[in-house]
């Protein structure tokens, strides 16, 4: 679960982190009056999205008090915002980060994540901040210093002294990065995080800032945070990603025009490249897990009928756990409740196959069974085209 | 011999007297597995269709002599049992559960690692031997047939797809072992890749990878220096997007790693016969033992 730029330098700042001082705002009359607030020359208007790349897409507007602050607000509410993450269709802004622009002398980076070898924290730091940490790994990783922490252990403190001194030799400065870099580790493992991250921490004149920053909870630790519900912003996150979840069910959109329902991720991701091999494109990834109920399937139907760039239903079971009569049962159920508008190509395989059979060819509805997973997937594609 | 799971192991289930528990310690029984006893706190002297229940996992190794133990304790309180089978004595300890968070998982690897234990897992459809009549997780037994080939993959369904696969074109396997599809987990594929080299029961190994971190990267790099045996491989997740999690919580290109075409590339050089279309691996591996 991503946490919007405000979110989560109210983390860092209830924790004695410094950062711009400033005031989330929703409408562009609380905008102007956010920015008159801060008795300042020049403001910073940011766009609240999940998303990087804000900056270059239009979202991060520096003003001076004289320019007409509210009809700038006014345009970054109004639209989607789109960048080079977001994907052609963008998210919506619905608030607006109003802060005070600081003279900066220096740029840090600063992230935390969880090493998968062995699963220890690890700190990334770099004397160049600013820049996407990707590109910096993949142009000049000599640059970004690294510290593992032990998942028991913990974080010591000459361990983020450590990182402090590698970024500097200035004892003052140092002390300040110390106390970001153990705030930020505390908040990575006290709010079971996959990423937390300030990019750029800034030096400004004796400040040690926190200009932005980026902090991910991880879905699965969520029960440990119930509070963090109340955090989540539903209108960053796609209509029928976020209905699937709702069921159970894992679903993430792609471009394309073949609906699929898969159970198992892998055999779902498989399924995706078995399709494009054929030189087709799926319109999503549909994993109904390999123990669904006849309920999970019957739903997961239902989302691919919801989504109007459907144009050919591909079912890919291989039933382990997954009974496949419990998925015809399930698939016949929501044909029958929202209409068969669609062409289905069903490949069951595993436990109960005859039965499975059976079901969907006594219900008469427009079901194509087919036995071999390669010759299905061609099918598939060949009726998308037609379609 | 097969590898870390055989006619010999004596199994457990932690959370038995569970749905999930009951039926697959029933399921794992029928396949042939020697399954001693279960654990539920507060049932010790109940049975379950005949296994005997104990409220500890102490107790159940103290009283059956078990050496692997197959967990199935919700996500939410999973990190404590794996504590708990490392504590008894366990050997090796198979995490079926979905969802711990990966700082849980890792606290107790790390308590597996320093008490010389293996952990299979989380987030994995566990391990069978066919030629042992052993088969320590949730996978359908019947799919299988004892033979020369390892199969190691970090997905459920693609094992059994790919399993399938070898049997219906007559290769038989040693061992199929799933590693789990969570970022953090026990076994990694070149842990498994050693075990399978010494192991001479398997002549070739099949590998199942997918997007997201760089286990098959080191994977090949194994194979290319160490291991002697003939390897194909599948990678899923061509077509995934950067930055979505595909299902598996361990399925995800972030930050440009991770991506199939990395792993492809990395396993072509080491030798490995990567097959682009997963529907021929089963042929590809007749084709190699012939």
């Amino acid at each position: 679960m991503n946490l919007h730029e405000y979110q989560a330098k109210q983390m860092l700042a209830q924790r004695g982190v410094d950062v711009p001082r400033g005031s989330v705002c929703y409408d562009p009359l609380e905008v102007l009056i956010g920015a008159r607030a801060l008795k300042t020359d020049r403001v910073v208007l940011k766009a609240q999205v999940h998303s990087g790349g804000r900056g270059k897409a239009g979202g991060v507007v520096v003003l001076s008090m004289e320019d007409d602050i509210r009809r700038a607000a006014a345009k970054i509410l109004s639209k989607r915002l789109v960048t080079n993450q977001t994907g052609p269709e963008g998210k919506p802004v619905s608030a607006i980060l109003v802060e005070e622009v600081l003279p900066i002398d220096r740029e840090i980076y600063l992230g935390v994540l969880q090493e998968r070898a062995a699963g220890w924290g690890v700190i990334m730091a770099s004397a160049e901040g600013g820049v996407e940490i990707e590109t910096l790994a993949r142009e000049a990783p000599e640059k970004i210093v690294t510290m593992k922490v032990h998942p028991v252990r913990g974080l010591s403190p000459y361990q983020a002294r450590g990182i402090a001194y590698r970024l500097t030799d200035d004892r003052q400065l140092a002390q300040q990065i110390e106390k970001v870099v153990t705030v930020l580790f505390e908040i990575f493992v006290g709010l079971d995080c996959t990423l937390a991250e300030i990019n750029p921490l800034v030096v400004s004149g004796d400040r040690v800032v926190a200009l932005d920053a980026k902090i991910v909870v991880d879905e699965n630790a969520l029960y440990r945070h119930p509070e963090m519900e109340l955090w989540r912003d539903r209108s960053q996150e796609d209509r029928l990603e976020l209905s699937a979840r709702k069921d159970g069910l894992s679903y993430i959109r792609l471009d394309g025009n073949i609906g699929c329902i898969v159970n198992g991720a892998g055999l779902a991701m498989a399924t995706l490249d078995l399709i494009s091999l054929h030189r087709g494109m799926p319109a999503n990834f549909l994993d109904v897990g390999g123990g669904a109920s006849e309920q999970v399937v019957a739903d997961a139907m239902s989302i691919l009928l919801d989504d109007e760039r459907v144009r050919v239903v591909f079912i890919n079971i291989f039933g382990g756990i997954l009974r496949c009569d419990v998925l015809a049962r399930g698939v016949i159920k929501a044909l029958n409740q929202f209409g068969a508008r669609l062409p289905v190509v069903a490949r069951i395989e595993g436990t109960n196959i005859d039965e499975g059979r059976r079901l969907f060819e006594e219900s008469g509805l427009p079901i194509e069974m087919i036995s071999s997973l390669d010759e299905a997937a061609r099918v598939v594609v060949q009726k998308a085209h037609a379609a | 011999m097969a590898i870390l799971v055989n006619r010999d192991s004596r199994v457990i289930c932690q959370g038995i007297t569970g749905r999930n528990g009951t039926f697959h310690s029933l399921a794992c029984r029928d396949y042939g597995t020697n399954m001693v006893g279960g654990v539920t706190p507060g049932k010790q002297g109940e049975t379950v269709d005949g296994i005997p229940v104990f409220h500890t996992v102490w107790n159940a190794v103290r009283a059956t002599g078990a050496n692997v133990s197959i967990i199935f304790v919700p996500a939410a309180h999973a990190k404590d049992p794996i504590l708990e089978a490392v504590d008894a004595g366990i050997e090796l300890i198979v995490c079926i559960t979905e969802g711990i968070p990966p700082l849980d998982t890792a606290s107790a690897f790390h308590a597996v690692r320093f008490y010389n234990r293996r952990l299979i897992g989380p987030n994995t459809p566990g391990i069978i031997s066919p030629g042992h009549k052993c088969k320590v997780g949730i996978m359908p037994g019947y799919i299988h047939m004892p033979g020369p080939v390892g199969v190691i993959s970090r997905s459920g369904t693609l094992t059994y797809e790919v399993v399938d696969q070898l049997t219906k074109n007559g290769v038989g396997q040693s061992t199929c072992l799933g590693l789990g599809g969570d970022p953090v987990v026990g076994t990694s594929f070149v842990d498994a890749l050693k075990l399978f080299k010494d192991d001479p029961e398997t002549e070739a190994v099949v590998l199942i990878g997918e997007i997201g971190g760089s286990a098959e990267e080191q994977a090949a790099e194994y194979i290319r220096n160490e291991f002697n045996k003939p390897v194909v491989a599948y990678i899923a997740g061509r077509l995934a997007p950067p930055g979505k999690r595909m299902g598996h919580a361990g399925a995800i290109i972030s930050g440009g790693t991770g991506t199939a075409q990395s792993k492809i590339n990395a396993l072509n050089e080491a030798g490995a016969t990567v097959v682009e279309n997963l529907t021929q691996v089963g042929a590809v591996m007749r084709q190699i033992l012939k």
